[in-house]
């Protein structure tokens, strides 16, 4: 099947030599729905459980096999029911699910209120090691079956969580959360046939969902190939044959392939490629924003980050960063500056403004300068920006912050950078509260809601509140919006939050991150959804 | 020989031991490996601690190293992050990496001993001055720009190889990498041998099996090239831990799934498990390779032995 791209290179050669007739190579030919593709793909890092997986490449895999209650809109990143028929609330803390008649797992069960309930409840549970189990935090009874740090686990289902019929259960929330049902897109929060929990093991090897595609074979560390599902019962049936992900140990070697013709999809272009890869393949190249924003946090426990002026200094070296230039000359244009602490991929309704942040996220190094020294200047004279020097090619960039930085101050010494050997050695650092300056933020939302750009980041001892920023005000925005039940008003209050947050610059926004991805011709009607993953149902194969 | 053998053996002990826990150290002062395990965000405390008491992680070092010498003698290498067993992902490397080895010392031993007897016998000549050239020339690049280039040319500009290597890695696609590999070495041996040879050929019984006039192919293959192989021997068996260590470089770049590719990941993922036990396997295939050389080097050359 790989060698394909070449048998069909020779037989184009040969038909054009005899009568000079086009191709069907990219264009025109009409898609082949039993065709397969092959994409570059990443080694998991965890096993694939839908709890249980946290990055990109796992979920990958998870958005091709599940379908959930709802489904983000490759395109505009919107919640829209899926397997669900409808949620109901009337308090924004009790929610009747109705699940449609006729799903099935691709092993024929049929997907029923029990494949929500028992998946939600393992995903919950401490002792299935789960790491996204904080997702199932707001349903009552969490505090039973995931006990805290030291506690006993005292229940093995969460008490919020009834099965009233085949096809209807109910959640009860232990506190108002309005946008509640949109969060169920999320991969966690699929179903899980009988099969996952009577042998696991096997499950695990093979994974067995009820998505487009099902799992034909896997070879842990090299490859999955996945192939489309003739019975499927939903609404988006694949587009294509199926897909051969592979996995790649650099994606520069991905690219090559591509280059070669060895390879259809590849999403995730080298930086180093970033200059040629318009030349390389024109139009097969996609770059559009994705729901991550990089930021740079503030250890607001240290006391030289909490002082009375310490507002305007970090106002200050926000103001020193000039985002335009870094994110053109180090990112050839593949993020955007940031003027807000949300995403693009939210939409103007979803909450996204553009320019909130206003002129403390542009570069005016004589404002920078002033407002710094008002501040009382920077603590101990200099600033450090700590980061992990092992993925993701950081360095690069607190460089050219640190530059710009010094620049704007006129001091050379003004801002240093200091690398963390590992990313687990930086997590420990920070867990560990021994930041003593900004450090590296990154945030990839979990679901395209403003409410996961601000709560888990800056509400008091949230999960992701590596900063510790903790403000009343913002924290009380934050609860209004969640209790209230109509979407735009809740959005408004989160917004009004979010300008708590700027005002105290809690932390500096630097840019969005885009996706980015390249194929081969044969491919056509390739996108990126908002978690910049592709969208491989929909593509199509010539 | 045979007191001399025992002593080799027994040295290997504390060798071993040493290194195994040289690299537990060095993985464990990298920090936590668990937070580390849950993306941009901070584990949650109860499951990091439950997954650190699973992997052993929350006993103190001394305790970890001796249940981890303890199950290695029972073949357990413990099991890596992504719930696969290490001993599993061993499995599925070693076989790759020893097939590229094969090929890398198999360049080594064809193409680098022909061209130094070559050079060796025509010294001074216009092939031994070119492949001296040459050879610098090899030495002096670094691995990961010879195989960039090749790739690039081979691969994407002439169609002539598959620029990367498929999962089962057969061994007519490790040729390239095997060669980039071996490159390095490769140039050594040459230069070895041609000294080595060069050394030789005046010797007395060179003069005499001239003398006696035997075939000049007889002279050169069984006197002179027997005698001059001791070095070049030592150097090759030394070689094959280097290689299936060193295979980092050429695997990330032929997107080859072998030893090199699984120990970039445990590093970069902190996988104690997977560092530590590929490492183990390592360390055991140097002192194996280091002790068949040293008890080959005894026996070619009875001159030298252990006092």
């Amino acid at each position: 099947m790989r060698r394909a791209p070449h048998a069909r290179r020779a037989a184009c050669a040969v038909a054009v030599a005899l009568a000079a007739t086009a191709c069907g190579g990219g264009d025109g030919g009409g898609s082949d729905t039993g065709a397969v593709l092959s994409a570059s793909w990443g080694d998991p890092q965890n096993p694939l459980e839908p709890a249980n997986t946290n990055e990109v490449q796992g979920g990958k895999v998870l958005d091709m096999i599940f379908r959930g209650l709802k489904r983000y809109d490759p395109r505009t990143g919107e919640a829209k029911d899926m397997v669900a028929e409808r949620i109901e609330t009337s308090d924004s803390q009790n929610f009747r699910v109705t699940i449609k008649d006729g799903w099935t797992f691709s092993n024929g069960e049929k997907v029923t209120a029990r494949s929500f309930v028992d998946a939600w409840n393992y995903g919950a549970s401490l002792k299935n090691n789960q790491r996204n189990s904080y997702f199932f935090g707001y349903i009552e009874g969490y505090d039973k079956v995931h006990p805290e740090e030291g506690g006993t686990q005292t229940a093995d289902t969460l008490s919020g969580l009834k099965v009233v019929d085949d096809r209807t259960f109910t959640v009860r929330l232990t506190q108002k959360f309005s946008t509640f049902p949109d969060t169920l897109g999320y991969n966690a929060f699929a179903p899980l046939p009988r099969a996952f929990f009577d042998d696991h093991d096997a499950w695990v090897k093979k994974p067995v969902g009820n998505g487009p595609y099902v799992v034909d074979s896997y070879t842990r560390g090299s490859q999955m190939a996945l192939r489309t599902r003739e019975d499927y019962p939903g609404p988006d049936k694949a587009q294509n044959g199926g897909v051969d992900l592979k996995v790649y140990t650099d994606n520069n070697t991905a690219y090559t392939d591509l280059m070669a013709g060895n390879l259809d999809l590849a999403d995730d272009i080298p930086a180093a490629q970033l200059k040629n890869v318009r030349n390389d393949l024109g139009d097969r190249y996609l770059n559009t924003p994705a729901g991550i924003i990089q930021t740079l946090a503030f250890p607001h426990y240290d006391r030289n980050w909490s002082t009375a002026g310490a507002e305007k200094v970090r106002k200050g070296l926000s103001m020193a960063i000039d985002r335009e230039q870094i994110t053109d000359t180090i990112f050839q244009r593949t993020r955007t500056p940031a003027t807000d602490w949300t995403s693009p991929v939210l939409g103007e309704d979803g909450g996204f403004q553009e320019g909130l942040c206003g002129e403390a996220c542009e570069y005016r190094p004589d404002e920078a300068k002033r407002l710094i020294e008002e501040g009382g200047g920077l603590p101990g004279g200099k600033v450090t920006i700590t980061f992990n020097a092992d993925t993701g090619s950081h360095r690069e960039w607190v460089n050219a912050v640190c530059n710009s930085i010094n620049n704007a101050l006129d001091n050379e010494r003004a801002c240093t950078a200091n690398p963390v050997g590992t990313f687990a050695d930086f997590r420990n650092q920070i867990t560990d509260r021994k930041m003593s300056g900004p450090f590296r933020a990154g945030w990839q939302m979990d679901y395209p809601l403003i409410q996961n750009f601000l709560q888990p980041l800056y509400y008091t001892d949230a999960s992701s509140n590596d900063g510790k920023w903790s403000n009343e005000e913002f924290d009380d925005l934050v609860d209004r919006a969640n209790r209230e039940t109509d979407d735009a008003r809740a959005v408004d209050l989160f917004q009004q939050a979010e300008e708590v947050v700027r005002d105290h610059m809690a932390a500096i926004p630097l840019w969005y991150q885009n996706g980015s991805a390249g194929w081969s011709e044969r491919l056509s009607d390739v996108r990126l959804n908002p978690f910049s993953v592709p969208v491989y149902d929909q593509i199509k194969v010539s | 020989m045979g007191r001399y053998v025992v002593r080799r053996l027994l040295q290997m002990i504390p060798v071993f031991v040493g290194a195994t826990l040289l690299i537990f150290l060095m993985v464990n002062v990298m920090g936590d490996p668990v937070a580390g395990l849950c993306g941009e965000r901070q584990c949650d405390p109860a499951t990091a601690a439950r997954l650190k008491k699973e992997f052993g992680l929350d006993k103190p070092v001394w305790q970890q190293y001796l249940t981890y010498m303890g199950n290695v003698f029972t073949g357990d290498f413990g099991t890596a992050f992504n719930g696969q067993e290490v001993t599993e992902l061993m499995s599925t490397a070693f076989p790759v990496t020893i097939r590229l080895t094969l090929i890398a010392i198999a360049f080594e031993v064809v193409v680098g001993i022909t061209l130094g007897v070559v050079t060796g016998l025509r010294r001074g000549r216009p092939v031994d001055t070119g492949v001296l050239l040459v050879t610098l020339v090899v030495i002096s690049v670094p691995t990961f720009v010879t195989g960039l280039l090749l790739q690039l040319l081979l691969g994407v500009k002439w169609g002539w190889i598959r620029p990367s290597v498929s999962s089962e890695a057969p061994f007519d696609e490790l040729i390239l990498p095997g060669l980039v590999l071996a490159s390095v070495s490769l140039a050594y041996v040459t230069r070895l041998t041609r000294t080595s040879i060069a050394e030789n050929r005046r010797s007395d019984y060179v003069r005499t099996a001239v003398a006696k006039g035997l075939p000049r192919h007889r002279v050169v293959v069984r006197h002179l090239l027997r005698n001059s192989l001791i070095p070049v021997v030592t150097f090759i068996g030394a070689d094959i831990g280097f290689l299936m260590g060193g295979a980092i470089v050429t695997e990330r770049i032929f997107n080859i799934h072998g030893v090199g590719y699984q120990l970039y990941q445990g590093i970069l993922r902190q996988n104690t498990q997977t560092v530590v036990g590929f490492v183990t396997v390592l360390v055991l295939v140097f002192l194996v390779a280091n002790l068949v050389v040293d008890l080959l080097y005894a026996v070619l050359d009875p001159r030298i032995r252990y006092a």
